[in-house]
């Protein structure tokens, strides 16, 4: 069971429920679930996008796009059905708090799911949980069997003659699936190739319908921004960021774990004062903010609020709320280079950037790190990124680039300590090392 | 012959999987499911079990083999009962998951990828798992295990191997996990 | 959609709203790269060389991908846009094998193209390449990975182009690797259960996958590329053969479809693709053949076999008459030598006696048609009716380039495909509406469909135009009452399926013993009136020729281009007291029994004109030679000499040629040799110099043949024109109805087979064996 921690900076929204035992639905009920879907049933749907709009709230997948626009995308009229489909698919490193929803609180993204639907005019939602979270979907499916039971799912949802289905699916291993075309291509039983775009999923998604994709956290949130009202959740956290976020605090941190903490809180404040610094009495070197895929943040670069615009204007992303804490004792161009590894082993292959620029990237770093580099390689590596970066058919490539730039831009020094003749400075007993013949 | 007597999987999964293709607008949306769940009962995707999804679906094996192939959690030889996945991904890898990685092989006596010899164990790398907040973490078919030192190995080795009903003189799962306890509290 | 202008490097374009952009540019000149991009498929960014900047928009963006609207800017070639370009190469470049060298793609390589035009020379890369050895996934098809640039444009024209879906990727980034749809074993190579079309072959940009026919053979550079017809079905395909020079007079080393201005556009079969073969084949003859005094065919120079053959000829005709004599013409022989051999037969022989083994009745069709003019449907129309009914047959295996139309006509057009049939065929899988029919039920099908009680009859009924396909289901009085139906009602035309390569130029130049060249009866002469010693009185068909054989009166017969004794099982007997020449290119079960035989060149190896089964004519191009073989266009001109006739009323060649006659046929004769140079003259086309040009004749069939007016511009620019087929004298019904159905022997050639001719193609052959094989094993599982 991973551990729950907390801190007094905490401002406990979305994990307001998190160790309360609410996996049970009437143990939700109690803790006040299911009053705010109930609320909107007796809203027009306008009213539910616009107080989701009022909120400020934006997607907690990395994007970070106004969830209320989102839906007001969905035309009104569609010949088709239309859908809601949930992203549970976390899988950026860094990354583990829809972990936690899905195992303390699935009736809230039940919930969200049935207010986005009654937002946009969907029947059917779909919730997708990474393969690797079966223990997880149990639990939704127990959740979504329950809610069924209670009528609060099913042709007539709360009595309201409103119906609503809610279907659970699971991925099996693929980061690229989080891409929300891929997903729609992943629950339609194929390769999770991103789609052309436009269209877009609002107008043309799922099956050919309009279909709205919201992150895990963003649906979890829908209900408590329902309950709080739009103005006091938006008042929270900073302009145009509303409300709280959860971040994933990890690395070579004192107290790891996940901590909700209004937007906009100060980067350096989060590491050491709610992680409680850096462990072993190390030194920090670096932060990666929000996921693998965000560029590295130097420590003079963190006394930062973190929201989405802040964070932006550092040179880097919120993304999906993973803090990475690296100290001093940490060889950059092995976590460069077990980032890019990633990135390899998960690009889909559909473009050439993506598919082959990877490929050579962990090549090169593989090579570099095991100290057969040359002075030209970290040009080389640069230029690399530099020319995968905004030329993908996806954001994938994008997420392998930037952090490789942003590596090779600020711990260029490190990088020429491994210049030939000199091993990784940093090299440590029992980490594999390439021998080149 | 009726499809029933046909089907290689056991009538609870032949069932969930004429459930399960009920529950979308096409049917194939019930493919990655299916292959999954078929995975967690034959072992591996056989051929025959390819042949089957595909003849359920509608689909062509070729189009089967390709979409099963693009998921990295599906695979088409087996592994062993226990599938050791060690998270070696950049939060894991700060918290010592190659040395971790390092002390399931040394226990095992196998290298990556490889399968012990009485097919209790296999063992391989994995990408992140969604525990980051936990590293560093593995899973054990399904199961996670999060927190871990090298010095855990063995014990949860011992526990597999005692579900198993494997006789070991390792040191029970008690055992470690009260050590595993211990070591949250002095985190 | 409405025109919409934009900016284009500057320059303003118009196009309609919605256009691709890449589409737009390549309409306007502007070259956009692209590997991925293919007209036609389904779209895929993925390629990323098609990079251009759009003003306002931060990313550069896919042009492909890219829909025109109004007031756009975009910049098509930059620095920046250079720089993407190049960075794809380097990057494509980083794990191939730059094996150019020994490359069957190098010097057509899209690849290799861009890398020139974006400079990416030097390598960065320092790593060991990814390797996959290379794979054959079928006899004709081989798959190099290291090559590949994953630009699914093959897996794209199997799946939709086909409807075969034999390809497919497997693995997911850097390891994603093409796959057939066979599974190897124990880690061996996959193999192909396909059609094997071979069209992901020619699509691919780069060298990855090969043809087991062509693949290490030569270099493109030393080809010439000489456009053709295709020599098998009765699609009329064309194809681009590459020839070689070699020690016996020239190689054909490759099939393919790098001319994509035929009828068939992107499309070309297994037969058409590898199926050439023949012209190669160790047996082809290569020396005439006369029967010595023990009876053995024996090796003879020309002018020796041409003196016994002439005299034999010439002896019958004027002791026992013309009617002694038969003739026998081909299905796969040119229009100007099937025009030829009838005014050969009824002029020089002065015998009817003449006749080709029918696949289907377009007698028949002729017949029913005649006085309605252009009511026929091309292989082009089809491609873009908005509704077609298919009776019968089954096109993906007999008609690929049909079944290629209809499927792309409904793919890209919407097209409402309505098929009639007494079993399933994969055509339906296009279709809007399948109607079962009892196998006995396609002559009630017009009735059936006025009754309108069904849904299939009542879409048919409320279609406002239809192209109505159908086959040798339907002979004599049945083709009548089905055209019939359709000449009811208003806007329905035809098209009538028939087997080989020239069938309907056989059918359409009178290679019958009652109809002259353009269904003209030969009791009515009508234009043919000026034929010296047209006998009056029809001949006799194949199968009375034969029983006249056997009964001993039939003296000699002449078989250009055929297998009548195998495909007509003709007792071997009935042949033994009649004088047979064969002209042909292989020594054949007829062949073997003939007293002179004579080497015929291929359709490879000769020029004319060829008509498809939908009357879409066609040129032929000279591509290969093959020493000692020669046109039956002039084995019959130097037969005729040997015999003694007046080439130059055979063949109008040289200027007054008839007029030039030294007197022997003045008066109407002379009159009539006028009538060519006053069309020649009125035509601007001069006298022709050769007795061995089929231009003379063709000047001939255009001045003669009903319908044959010909667009020559297009025509000699190697385009499809349209042979009219509707005779304004109604054919007799009596001569060629009576037993009609028993003159019709179909081939029912496969994708693989090709009647005798296929015998002799030992890559079809081998393809075959190799199809069996797959579906035996996916039978077995």
């Amino acid at each position: 069971m991973p551990r729950l921690v907390s801190h007094p900076d905490e401002v406990k929204i979305v994990s307001r429920r998190f160790g309360q035992g609410a996996a049970n639905i009437d143990r939700y009920i109690e803790l006040g679930g299911y009053e705010s879907v109930k609320k909107c049933l007796a809203q027009t749907p306008d009213w539910i996008v616009n107080e989701v709009k009022a909120s400020n709230l934006r997607g907690r997948g990395g994007a970070g796009f106004s969830t209320g626009m989102k839906w007001s995308f969905v035309p009104k009229q569609s010949p088709k059905p239309k859908y809601i489909l949930v992203n549970g698919d976390e899988s950026e490193p860094g990354t583990c708090k829809d972990h936690l929803i899905f195992l303390h609180d699935p009736h809230a993204v039940i919930e969200g799911t049935i207010i986005a639907g009654l937002a946009v005019g969907a029947k059917t939602g779909f919730i997708y949980l990474r393969g690797e979270y079966r223990y997880l979907l149990e639990i939704v499916e127990k959740a979504v069997a329950d809610a069924y039971a209670r009528g609060f799912l099913g042709k007539n949802i709360f009595g309201s003659g409103t119906e609503f289905e809610i279907v659970t699916q699971t991925g099996a291993g693929a980061y690229e699936v989080g891409e929300e075309s891929a997903l729609m291509e992943s629950l339609e039983g194929k390769r999770g190739i991103p789609r052309i775009k436009p269209p877009f999923p609002a107008v043309v998604g799922l099956y050919g319908g309009p279909t709205v994709i919201n992150n895990a956290e963003t649906i979890a949130t829908v209900p408590h921004v329902i309950a709080t009202g739009a103005a006091a959740y938006a008042e929270l956290g900073t302009p145009r960021n509303g409300g709280t976020r959860l971040f994933c605090l990890s690395g070579h941190i004192q107290r790891p774990g996940v901590y909700e903490l209004p937007m906009g809180y100060n980067l350096k404040k989060m590491i050491y004062e709610v992680g409680g610094g850096i462990a072993n009495g190390n030194q920090l070197k670096a932060v990666v903010p929000g996921g693998s895929s965000t560029p590295v943040l130097r420590p003079e670069e963190i006394d930062i609020g973190m929201d989405f615009d802040q964070v932006g204007k550092a040179g880097s992303m919120l993304g999906s709320g993973g803090v990475v804490v690296i100290d001093d004792h940490t060889c950059i161009v092995e976590f460069a280079l077990r980032t890019i590894g990633f990135y390899q082993h998960e690009s889909c292959g559909w473009c050439i950037p993506c598919r082959e620029g990877t490929d050579w990237l962990q090549k090169s770093l593989t090579r570099f790190h095991a100290g057969f580099g040359k002075a030209a390689d970290i040009d080389n590596i640069q230029y690399l990124a530099e020319n995968m970066l905004g030329r993908t058919f996806c954001p994938l490539g994008d997420a392998a680039a930037m952090p490789t730039i942003a590596f090779v831009k600020k711990f260029r020094k490190e990088f020429e300590d491994h210049l030939s003749g000199k091993p990784c400075p940093f090299a440590r007993e029992g980490v594999p090392q390439l021998t080149v013949a | 012959m009726s499809p029933e007597t046909l089907s290689i999987f056991s009538p609870a999964l032949a069932a969930r999987f004429d459930a399960l293709v009920s529950n979308y607008p096409v049917k194939r949306s019930a493919l990655v499911p299916m292959l999954l769940y078929a995975q967690d009962e034959v072992g591996y995707l056989s051929d025959g079990v390819i042949a089957e999804i595909a003849r359920r679906l509608g689909l062509t094996e070729l189009d089967v083999r390709n979409v099963a192939s693009y998921y990295s959690m599906l695979r088409f030889k087996p592994a062993g009962r226990y599938n050791i996945q060690v998270c070696t991904n950049i939060c894991c890898m700060l918290r010592g998951a190659y040395e971790l990685y390092d002390r399931f092989q040394e226990e095992l006596n196998i290298g990556p990828h490889g399968t012990t010899p009485d097919g209790l164990f296999s063992l391989e790398e994995v990408e992140c798992i969604g525990a980051c907040s936990w590293a560093p973490a593995i899973q054990v078919n399904y199961s996670f295990h999060d927190e871990l030192t090298p010095d855990l190995v063995a014990g949860i080795l011992a526990d597999y191997r005692a579900q198993a009903g494997v006789p070991t003189d390792r040191s029970s799962s008690v055992g470690w996990k009260a050590q595993a306890e211990r070591t949250k509290e002095h985190a | 959609m409405p025109d919409v202008t934009f900016t284009v490097d500057g320059k303003k374009l118009t196009a309609p709203a919605g256009t691709l952009l890449i589409e737009a540019c390549r309409k306007a000149g502007i070259e956009i790269p692209s590997f991925c991009y293919y007209p036609g498929l389904s779209l895929q960014a993925a390629c990323r060389m098609c990079l251009v900047r759009q003003e306002k928009v931060p990313k550069l963006q896919t042009a492909c991908t890219t829909a025109v609207a109004e007031g756009q800017v975009f910049t098509t070639e930059s620095p920046e846009i250079a720089q993407a370009r190049k960075a794809m190469t380097e990057l494509l470049l980083g794990n191939h094998p730059l094996d150019c060298p020994v490359c069957d793609a190098g010097g057509e390589c899209e690849l290799q193209d861009m890398t020139f035009k974006y400079g990416a020379g030097e390598s960065l890369y320092a790593e060991a390449k990814q390797h996959r050895d290379e794979q054959q996934w079928s006899p004709a098809v081989f798959y190099d990975r290291p090559r590949c640039i994953l630009c699914y444009r093959c897996v794209r024209i199997c799946g939709e182009g086909m409807d075969v879906w034999a390809l497919g990727v497997e693995n997911r980034g850097v390891h994603s690797v093409i796959v057939p749809n066979v599974p190897g074993e124990g880690g061996g190579s996959g193999q192909l259960n396909c059609e094997e079309c071979g069209m992901c072959i020619d699509i691919c940009p780069v060298g990855a996958l090969t043809s087991g026919s062509y693949r290490y053979k030569t270099r493109p550079w030393e080809m010439n590329h000489v456009s053709t017809v295709c020599a098998h079905c009765g699609d009329g395909c064309k194809v681009t053969l590459g020839v070689r020079q070699s020690s016996n007079g020239s190689e054909i080393v490759r099939g393919d479809n790098r001319d994509k201005s035929g009828i068939n556009g992107d499309f070309l079969c297994a037969k058409g693709r590898f199926g050439f073969d023949f012209v190669n084949h160790p047996e082809r003859l290569t020396t005439p053949l006369v029967r010595n005094a023990a009876g053995k065919l024996e090796p003879a120079t020309w002018e020796d076999a041409l003196r016994v053959a002439g005299e034999k000829l010439k002896q019958i005709r004027d002791t026992r008459g013309g009617a002694a004599i038969g003739v026998i013409g081909s299905n796969r022989t040119t229009n100007e030598e099937n025009y030829l051999l009838q005014k050969f037969a009824r002029t020089v022989l002065a015998t009817n006696n003449i006749d080709h083994q029918r696949s289907t009745d377009y007698a028949a069709f002729a017949r029913a048609l005649a006085g309605h003019p252009g009511k026929t449907a091309g292989l082009r129309e089809i491609a873009s009716a908005p509704a077609i009914l298919l009776i019968g047959g089954n096109p993906t295996d007999e008609h690929p380039l049909l079944a290629w139309q209809l499927r792309t006509n409904v793919r890209l057009n919407k097209a409402r495909l309505y098929i009639a049939n007494s079993r399933p065929i994969k055509l339906e899988r296009q279709a809007k509406l399948t109607q079962e029919l009892p196998p006995e039920g396609y002559k009630d099908l017009a009735a059936f469909l006025d009754a309108g009680q069904s849904d299939f009859s009542k879409a048919i009924l409320a279609e406002e135009s239809l192209v109505l396909v159908f086959g040798e289901e339907f002979r004599g009085p049945t083709v009548e009452n089905l055209v019939a139906w359709g000449l009811k009602r208003a806007n329905v035309r035809f098209a009538y399926l028939g087997d080989h390569a020239n069938s309907r130029g056989a059918a359409d130049m009178g290679l019958f013993p009652d109809l002259l060249p353009g269904y003209v009866p030969v009791t009515a002469r009508g234009p043919f009136a000026e034929y010296p010693n047209l006998p009056a009185m029809p001949g006799k068909t194949l199968p009375q020729m034969i029983q006249a054989a056997a009964k001993g009166d039939l003296a000699a017969l002449l078989v250009v281009g055929a297998n009548p004794v195998a495909r007509r099982e003709v007792d071997l007997a009935a042949l033994q007291n009649t004088f047979l020449i064969v002209q042909d290119l292989f020594l054949t079960e007829t062949a073997a029994l003939a007293h002179a035989v004579f080497p015929a060149a291929s359709l490879y190896e000769k020029s004319g004109t060829v008509t498809n089964t939908f009357g879409d004519l066609q040129m032929v191009r000279k591509a290969a030679d093959r020493a000692g073989a020669k046109p039956d266009f002039e084995i019959l001109v130097r037969l005729a000499d040997a015999m003694g006739a007046d080439i130059r009323k055979l063949v109008p060649f040289g200027k007054g040629a008839m007029t030039a006659d030294l007197g022997q046929s003045r008066g109407a004769q002379a009159g009539e040799a006028d009538r060519h140079a006053v069309w020649l003259e009125a035509n601007g086309l001069e006298p022709k110099l050769s007795p061995f040009d089929p231009f003379a004749v063709l000047d001939e069939i255009e001045r003669l043949v009903p319908g044959y007016k010909l667009d020559r511009m297009n025509l000699l620019t190697g385009n499809d024109v349209r042979a009219e087929f509707a005779p304004s004298v109604v054919p007799p019904a009596a001569a060629t109805a009576a037993g009609a159905e028993n003159l019709i022997v179909p081939a029912h050639n496969t994708l693989f087979t090709s009647s005798t001719l296929g015998r002799y193609c030992p890559g079809l052959n081998e393809i075959e064996a190799h199809q069996t094989r797959e579906h035996a094993e996916v039978a077995a599982d």
